[in-house]
């Protein structure tokens, strides 16, 4: 498959481990925090932790907007989906994310709500314009990634003039975050965090840039690489992060130079700045409230904003206690440190953020690499 | 009028209630449209159920439901793929598949011509796997109670003698052999279910099997501990069943498991595993060791097997967990799917 065998190439990726392992000072750990989901996936689907050595560590973040959503804000689009009158068009993997009380979309559109599984923000604009008589509600959720759609998808259903059509938006922003999460690194009972360097998001970085990172590398002395999905990608980024630190840099590297340039794309930064502005504060599941970390409609188009179309409430509902997504989103804590992993808490029924989609921490963990557990556990 | 017979209208006619009344249009539908299709001595007869003779040994029996959205997808349609399903799963027994039934649950306003085009196609796929569909059920439901068209089948089949596939066969060591690519199937159904667009036309492998157990067992004998279809959930789950079931646990070879340069692109755009993709003309077999070799040359040797290979083998794990060795020199488990594989938002 061309564009993605290239980077999966076994000779490279064994050169490239090996030479993480020549410059990987051993006195030393190396903890590095993977920001995506999606660079998550990747870790785990390819064994990567494998062909690392020991005291280099990956850290998985939050980075998977799926995962962070919160469940209030899943209680509200279920509320929204059970109107008679509402259509919700969501992406596929919001359908299982658990709501309060084990609620989710998927339940909900077994007990009689529309809920219907969209592609593309094409598909939703169609299918409002085939329903005329419904109102028909786009469920928006994601990173710097899929907001520019978003913005486009409005800015198409006021030129046509839909007045059956909103959005729920749930789009966040991934530097207020890892903001969060480098402010935070103290958090009381749940332990000291320590992190070395970021591998930075990718798909986000081609809409924003590596601008928005310098900040950190600068600020936090926390040197940040732009990383690809795949795994040679990956191995490249960490080889890069292990050289910063050796030689004492912070800066943001861009190693995803195939698709990601300093500004970013700017015809989708207007797009985004065209519709969308700041909330003061968005709850991230795991992270809790983020200042300035969601985006809402501009008064401007305040007639496509869902929530205020059908005056939603906001929800707030707190996770399970025993739950320590919190703790492993930051770091501090293994998937297997938590008591509901495997337990309680499965890809099945997931209780908190990390196992809700296939690219949360624990859900990846749980998905690909549990068998490691056994092994050590063997081999001890 | 008594006794007049409309003539079945298959070009412009669509399915109405009467059609599952159990009166003259039903008797018209069955007669004028499947029995045509199927044509055989014991449909003939016009009995509620067909006798056939029994040959002394052991039978199988297998029965499936198939729901496919959309009906009709490159390679085949709900048809082909309820006669080649359950044709499939005698044989995966070793069996040699003999007769079959069909039950259809028809939604009101299905098009007689789309009927007509399924039934033709099940009577092909019913001849092309040597069986006969004997007897059958027709039932109509009203506007938007079915999607379009339901088919049940269940058939029967005769294993030869001395032969006894089954999971609790399989040892430590056994090699794990896959006919063919995988996920083409299910990238197919799923390429047209949302119009999404690809270069390539990916088609479906639906197609029966049986013969190509019949070589294999030629080659391998009894050193074939058993076969599996990988339909849904595809190879992840069919391996992670025979886990369970056999106490063991496997360890594969990414490298060497076949996938479709345009399905690998279509599950990558998706986000989906091709190892968890369903397929309708694969098999996966775990064989003893010493009969592997020529039991993957058999399978090269058939039309149906020409891209088969050996994957990995069965190892001793308590947790009976798949494993496999990454194309990068990683390792990871290949898991049971939890839910269906829905796409990415990103």
């Amino acid at each position: 498959m061309k564009y993605a065998d290239e980077f999966r190439d076994k000779e490279i990726a064994v050169g490239l481990a090996k030479a993480i392992r020549a410059e990987a000072n051993k006195a030393r750990p190396y903890r590095f925090m993977e920001f995506c989901g999606g660079h998550t996936h990747a870790i785990s689907r390819y064994g990567l932790e494998d062909v690392l050595p020991t005291n280099v560590r990956m850290i998985h973040g939050p980075g998977c907007p799926v995962c962070v959503l919160p469940a209030g804000r899943i209680d509200m689009a279920i509320g929204l989906a059970m109107r008679p009158e509402v259509i919700l068009c969501v992406y596929g993997d919001l359908m299982r994310v658990p709501g309060s009380q084990g609620a989710s979309l998927l339940k909900a559109k077994a007990r009689g709500a529309d809920v219907r599984m969209v592609y593309s923000t094409i598909d939703a604009i169609r299918i409002a314009e085939e329903n005329s008589a419904r109102e028909v509600v786009f469920f928006a959720i994601g990173f710097e990634t899929t907001t520019p759609p978003t913005a486009v998808m409005i800015r198409m259903a006021e030129k046509k003039r839909l007045s059956n059509f909103s959005v729920f938006c749930n789009h966040v922003l991934t530097p207020p975050a890892m903001k969060n999460i480098l402010e935070s690194s103290d958090i009381g009972d749940k332990g000291q965090f320590e992190i070395d360097g970021f591998v930075g998001p990718a798909h986000v970085s081609t809409i924003i840039g590596t601008e928005p990172y310098e900040f950190f590398a600068k600020e936090f002395s926390k040197p940040v690489v732009i990383s690809g999905f795949e795994p040679l990608d990956m191995l490249q980024s960490i080889l890069m992060l292990v050289r910063q630190i050796n030689e004492h840099r912070y800066e943001v590297e861009n190693q995803y130079r195939r698709a990601v340039t300093r500004d970013g794309n700017l015809r989708a930064r207007e797009e985004i700045s065209d519709v969308f502005e700041l909330r003061d504060r968005f709850e991230w599941r795991g992270l809790g409230q983020v200042p300035y970390s969601g985006l809402r409609l501009k008064r401007s188009y305040a007639i496509y904003d869902a929530e205020l179309r059908f005056e939603m409430q906001e929800l707030c509902v707190a996770d399970n206690r025993a739950c320590e997504c919190g703790a492993i989103l930051r770091g501090v804590k293994k998937p297997v440190d938590c008591k509901l992993f495997g337990t309680l808490c499965t890809p099945e029924m997931p209780m908190g953020s990390c196992m809700v989609s296939s690219e949360g921490a624990c859900a990846a963990y749980w998905a690909y690499s549990r068998f490691r557990d056994h092994r050590q556990r063997r081999a001890s | 009028m008594r006794g007049h017979q409309r003539k079945l209208d298959i070009k412009n006619a669509c399915i109405d209630l009467s059609h599952g009344s159990g009166g003259r249009a039903m008797a018209q539908l069955i007669s004028g449209l499947f029995h045509e299709a199927f044509g055989n001595e014991w449909l003939a007869r016009g009995n509620d159920q067909s006798a056939f003779d029994v040959r002394a040994g052991r039978m199988v029996m297998s029965t499936d439901g198939y729901v496919v959205s959309p009906l009709f997808f490159p390679g085949g349609n709900i048809g082909s793929l309820a006669v080649y399903g359950t044709v499939n799963d005698i044989a995966m027994a070793g069996a040699q598949p003999l007769y079959l039934s069909a039950s259809f649950i028809i939604e009101e306003g299905f098009l007689l011509s789309d009927l007509k085009m399924i039934a033709e196609s099940m009577g092909e796929a019913a001849r092309s796997a040597g069986v006969h569909i004997i007897t059958g059920d027709t039932k109509v439901v009203e506007r938007g109670k079915a999607d379009g068209l339901f088919i049940s089948t269940a058939g029967v089949g005769l294993v030869p003698d001395g032969l006894d596939l089954s999971a609790e066969n399989a040892r430590v060591g056994d090699r794990v052999l896959i006919s063919g690519t995988l996920g083409d199937h299910g990238i197919a159904v799923m390429s047209k279910r949302q119009n999404l667009a690809f270069e390539t036309e990916i088609t479906s492998d639906s197609a029966a099997l049986h013969d190509l157990v019949v070589k294999m067992v030629e080659a391998g004998g009894c050193g074939i501990r058993l076969m599996r279809d990988p339909t849904r959930g595809g190879l992840g789950a069919a391996l992670n069943e025979i886990a369970q079931q056999s106490g063991l646990g496997f360890r594969l070879q990414e490298e060497a498991i076949p996938v479709k340069p345009g399905v690998a692109a279509a599950c990558e755009l998706l986000g989906l595993d091709p190892l968890h993709v369903a397929n309708e003309g694969k098999l996966v077999a775990v064989v003893a060791p010493e009969v592997a070799d020529a039991v993957l040359g058999a399978m090269r040797a058939h039309p149906l097997g020409c891209d088969a290979a050996d994957i990995g083998e069965a190892i001793s794990d308590d947790h009976h967990f798949v494993q496999m060795a990454t194309s990068v020199g990683g390792g990871c488990i290949v898991d049971w799917l939890s839910g269906e594989q829905l796409p990415r938002i990103c």
